[in-house]
């Protein structure tokens, strides 16, 4: 049953801070940090004013209001933060530590470029620094999405199958600041109820004694988390980690759908968004807000009857590759958006996915092209948009040659 | 090294989380070398068995239990980090290579 919500404009910030709201984490601890500042600006706020019960801790950087993730998901807590960019990288070390202690850490965001030159606007590449460090990574589109997305992550996460921390990251300014109506649960109580109202411990076998997972003082045996480990087990560690994210991409689904039925909104299958996929000839990849500007130019081109698909790719880790694989097949033109750095690698971060699963195929598509673009902030326009897509079709009818990457946007 | 049967992936518990007493973990198999106490000059000050960062300082005492008798090295854990070898004020403790 749809439960009743009311509408709000809100940017993408500020959802990701009611959606924090509705949950009521037990801790927060965050660090401000263009554009990702609006989150904790707001909620702290609400703590202030008494309306949520969560501890929210000041710190004074990113690693640390990390490593305060640290302590508190430990002990047992549901814990929430957020940052953005060089932040993001500050936190770069503890973010491994945090996926290895199987602390269900739910992290908003911003996605903003990295110094340097300094600058605060939208690109991928503080996200694509952390993709090896065992988070479960989910890309938004707009300010809905990522109110919704935070509230899946905490249910995701705790599931003690999976036992790994989500980062569900919205583009900075483009989602952050941007303001838009939404829907949020009239009854915060919905939301709890959703995510559990507490933070389910997870319990394990030690020494012939069934224990919390966490630092409960009340433990039979008490535990330690983090201590050393030497490469007699360090290995076995690592692939347990390898099998929760296995178990990821089906508990992204359920929740999904478990959400839809609360909120009637659903995203794909929780891993990809397709738009018109299937009998398209040509298919564009991409994540974030950038899905909405090549949605909106490819149905243009349908009206016109090219067969143009978008694919949202919304669950980049565990990246969704056989899936991937599948949708792609036979395609006659596949185009990679990525908006990340490429320095130094044969294409962006996205298309090494998308372009190692193609390398599996036996259908593999018959041109795979990527594009680098909206570095810095830089505008992904209709009208740059358009251009590409005219490409495509010029490479797709063999009027063009195919080729590895270009780049949109960019003055050459 | 932990010592004992090595387990799988799948028989240990998750998150890192050590399955043993640490008096399990026999940190002298990493010793390189190893301090040997010349009792005829160990004046029983146990300043060796305070600074030990490994605990492996023990010491036998008088039967009536009022003082030291005998100050000895647990080599099942010493690691050999020379620290007793170090404060030792009479420097009775020499730190010899380990031969394994
Ligand atoms: S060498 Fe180090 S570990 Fe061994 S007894 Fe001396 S202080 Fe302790
Ligand atoms: S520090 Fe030296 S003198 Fe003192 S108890 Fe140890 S070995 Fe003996």
């Amino acid at each position: 049953m749809v439960e009743e919500q009311v509408e709000m404009l809100l940017n993408g910030d500020f959802a990701v801070a009611w959606a924090w709201k509705h949950v009521e984490p037990d801790v927060v601890a965050a660090f401000p940090i263009t554009p990702q500042t609006l989150i904790v600006e707001k909620f702290a706020e609400f703590v202030a004013n008494g309306e949520v019960r969560t501890q929210f801790i000041n710190v004074e950087s990113e690693h640390s209001a990390i490593s305060a993730m640290v302590g508190a998901a430990a002990a047992g807590a549901r814990t929430a933060t957020a940052t953005a960019a060089n932040g993001l990288q500050l936190m770069h070390e503890i973010l491994y530590i945090v996926s290895s202690m199987r602390l269900p850490v739910m992290m908003a965001v911003a996605n903003r470029a990295v110094s340097g030159p300094i600058n605060i606007h939208c690109d991928h590449t503080d996200a694509m620094g952390q993709r090896d460090a065992g988070w479960i990574m989910l890309f938004t589109e707009d300010a809905q999405e990522a109110y919704d997305t935070t509230i899946q992550a905490f249910k995701i996460s705790e599931n003690p199958d999976v036992l790994l921390p989500t980062m569900v990251c919205l583009d900075g300014f483009l989602v952050s600041h941007t303001a838009m109506n939404l829907k949020v649960f009239g009854n915060p109580k919905i939301v709890k109820d959703f995510v559990g109202e507490v933070r389910p411990v997870a319990r394990i076998k030690l020494m012939g004694e069934e224990v919390e997972l966490s630092l409960n003082p009340r433990n039979k045996i008490p535990l330690t988390f983090g201590p050393f480990c030497y490469y007699d087990y360090y290995f076995e560690f690592k692939r347990q980690q390898i099998e929760a994210m296995k178990a990821v991409p089906e508990i992204v689904e359920r929740v999904n759908k478990e959400y839809y039925e609360l909120s009637g909104r659903l995203y794909g299958n929780g891993r990809l968004v397709p738009w018109n996929v299937d009998d398209a000839d040509i298919v564009a990849v991409v994540m974030g807000s950038a899905a909405g500007t090549l949605r909106w130019v490819a149905r243009k081109y349908r009206e016109r009857g090219t067969k143009i698909g978008i694919l949202k790719v919304r669950m980049f880790r565990p990246f969704p590759w056989e899936e991937v694989q599948k949708l792609l097949e036979n395609k006659e033109v596949v185009a990679v958006f990525d908006r990340a750095q490429d320095a130094g690698a044969m294409v962006g971060p996205l298309s090494l996915e998308v372009l190692s699963a193609l390398y599996y195929s036996k259908n593999r598509p018959k041109n795979t092209v990527t594009y680098i673009f909206g570095l810095g902030g830089r505008d992904l326009t209709p009208e740059l948009a358009e251009k590409t897509f005219e490409e495509l079709i010029r490479i797709k009818e063999g009027k063009e040659k195919p080729f590895i990457k270009k780049y949109i946007g960019v003055r050459e | 090294m932990s010592g004992g049967e090595l387990k799988k992936w799948h028989e240990i518990p998750i998150a890192g989380i050590p399955w043993k007493f640490s008096t399990e973990y026999k940190t002298g198999d990493w010793r390189s070398e190893r301090p040997i106490i010349n009792h005829n000059k160990c004046v029983k000050c146990l300043f060796c068995y305070i600074y030990c960062p490994e605990m492996s300082i023990k010491i036998n005492w008088t039967s009536d239990g009022s003082r030291p008798e005998k100050v000895e090295v647990d080599y099942e854990f010493c690691k050999g980090c020379g620290i007793c070898a170090e404060v030792c004020p009479v420097k009775a403790i020499n730190m010899e290579l380990e031969k394994r």
